[in-house]
Formats: C-alpha cells, sequence, structure tokens
C-alpha cells in the first residue's frame, strides 16, 4: 500500500484535479484520474528530496487557511487604503527580521506561500546561520506587533502541524 | 436574447457586483505600480490583485455558469488554487532578485538594512 500510494491526500487532489480538468465524471476519467493519482506521485518522487508532508490534523490545516484567507482579504483594504489615500512618501517600506522556531521544509513552504499571498508581506529569504526570516513589509508600524502576529498566527500553527513532536516537547 | 438576459435577477446581481469590485480591485493593484516609488513599494501592489481581484472575478464566473448551466461549475477552484501555488514564489524570486542586485552594486536597501547589518554584525558582507 504504501509503496503504491505514498501519499494518500496528494493522490487525491490529483485525482479530484483531473476531474475538475475535464468537468466530468464518466467512468473514463474516473479510470485516467485514477491512472495520474497513482503514477504521477511514483515518477515524481525524485524530485521531492524531503519526501512527503504528513499532515496528522487536517481540520488543524483548513482552520489555519481559513483564518489566513480572512487576513488576506483584510490587508487587501489596508493596502488598497495606502495606495488611494496616502502619499507615496508616507508609507514608511522596512525591512524586519522575523527569527523562526520552524525547521520542517514543508512547513517553511508553507508558511513563505501564506506570508507572500498576504499583500504587504513579502518573504525575501531564510538567513540560514541563525534562522531568521527576512521580511519586507509594505507599510511598518511596529516592528514588534509583526513579530509576534507572524509567530503566533502563522508559525504556531503550522508547527503544531508539521512539527507535532517538537512543539509538545517545548511545553509539556 | 443574449445568455446574460436569461440570468435570473437573484443571480446577475451578485455577479455583476463581484465583477466590478474585482476590477476596481484590480485597478487599485495597478494604480499602485503608477504611485509607489521604489521597486520594494510596487511589489506589493500586484498582491491585491492576484488575492482579492482575482478572487472576486472567479467566485463571480463560478456563480454566473453555474447559474446558467444549471449544473455546478467550479472548475475555477484550480486557477485561484494554481495562483496561490505560484504567485507567491514569483514574488519571491523577484524580490530575492532585487536584494541581490542592490547588494551587489553597494547599494544599501533602506534604513532598516543599515541597521541590522550593525545589529547582526557583517551579515550583509556575508550575503553579498
Amino acid at each position: 500500500m504504501k509503496r503504491w500510494l505514498p501519499s494518500l491526500p496528494l493522490s487525491l487532489a490529483l485525482f479530484a484535479t483531473w476531474l475538475l480538468l475535464n468537468q466530468s465524471i464518466d467512468p473514463a476519467h474516473l479510470l485516467l484520474g485514477a491512472v495520474l493519482a497513482i503514477a504521477a506521485p511514483l515518477l515524481a518522487r525524485p524530485l521531492q528530496p524531503h519526501g512527503h508532508a504528513r499532515i496528522g490534523r487536517p481540520l488543524a490545516l483548513f482552520r489555519l487557511l481559513w483564518r489566513s484567507a480572512i487576513e488576506i482579504v483584510r490587508s487587501c483594504f489596508n493596502v488598497s487604503r495606502i495606495i488611494l489615500f496616502r502619499k507615496a512618501d508616507g508609507v514608511n517600506s522596512q525591512f524586519i527580521h522575523v527569527p523562526l522556531e520552524l525547521r520542517s521544509p514543508h512547513g517553511l513552504a508553507l508558511l513563505s506561500c501564506l506570508i507572500n499571498s498576504t499583500p504587504g508581506t513579502v518573504w525575501v529569504e531564510l538567513l540560514p546561520d541563525n534562522n531568521e526570516l527576512l521580511l519586507h513589509v509594505f507599510d511598518l508600524h511596529d516592528e514588534q506587533w509583526w513579530i509576534n502576529t507572524i509567530k503566533t498566527q502563522y508559525e504556531q500553527p503550522i508547527r503544531e502541524l508539521f512539527e507535532p513532536a517538537a512543539v509538545s516537547g517545548e511545553h509539556p | 436574447m443574449s445568455p446574460a438576459d436569461a440570468l435570473p435577477w437573484w443571480a446577475a446581481l451578485p455577479t455583476a457586483l463581484l465583477l466590478v469590485f474585482g476590477g476596481v480591485i484590480t485597478l487599485v493593484g495597478a494604480l499602485g505600480l503608477v504611485r509607489l516609488k521604489h521597486f520594494y513599494q510596487r511589489i506589493h501592489g500586484p498582491a491585491i490583485t492576484i488575492t482579492l481581484g482575482a478572487g472576486c472575478i472567479l467566485i463571480a464566473s463560478m456563480l454566473y455558469f453555474t447559474v446558467q448551466q444549471s449544473r455546478p461549475v467550479i472548475h475555477e477552484l484550480l486557477i485561484s488554487a494554481f495562483i496561490l501555488m505560484s504567485a507567491p514564489v514569483v514574488a519571491m524570486l523577484i524580490m530575492r532578485a532585487a536584494v541581490y542586485r542592490d547588494l551587489r552594486a553597494g547599494r544599501l536597501i533602506t534604513g532598516a538594512e543599515k541597521h541590522d547589518a550593525h545589529r547582526s554584525g557583517g551579515e550583509d558582507r556575508e550575503r553579498t
């Protein structure tokens, strides 16, 4: 089972993608989708040096995505307001450093996608020596507020998803 | 009679509102490219276009075709999924290219960067 289906969520996602692309649940498309769902992860396995992500609690992932979606819409309005009504000179764009404890490559990938999808923040890079994130903020008011927000709103839930052992070790 | 006329008003109204709102948001994002001063500010303009602007237009499309064809049409979800997977990566690549270009040219990017170079001891030198 493990050998032919290395990651069930990945296979299910590919299967659903195929059916959505073809907008059909014909038996022929079900069959083709199943072939794709089984073959593609096997063929792409050498491209996954870190292996497949294991998500223990899908519900927590959806909660995180839902909260991020609300945050994205809120930031959209903030950024639009700044573009429309603020003088361009008055926008305080800054680089800030956010120290991260998250190490899991899948978790970091998710974090970077969420941060970059949120208007007003762009991930620049992860400094390798001290695991600090260099982040560009569109309109900075309070550096500490941004650091706290990213650590509690994003990093903590992602660590609980991808590094449950490390998190429970810290808070026994 | 065009297909749009056949749409009942309760579907036509939200579709129109979503399209107008998505269009306005997209326009604001483009306006950001014109109004903002530096590259590092301009990179934030298109972010609202790809999230809220594209989102509204895709929801409008789903609503319109679902009602018009009397069957669920939700393959627009794939477009949003692909946007949300590719746009952040592109933003990061462009941002890093700009930062490395500025570091190579010896320009410090902002006041914050100078401050950080003092604080964390020659990290700029190492990255250059």
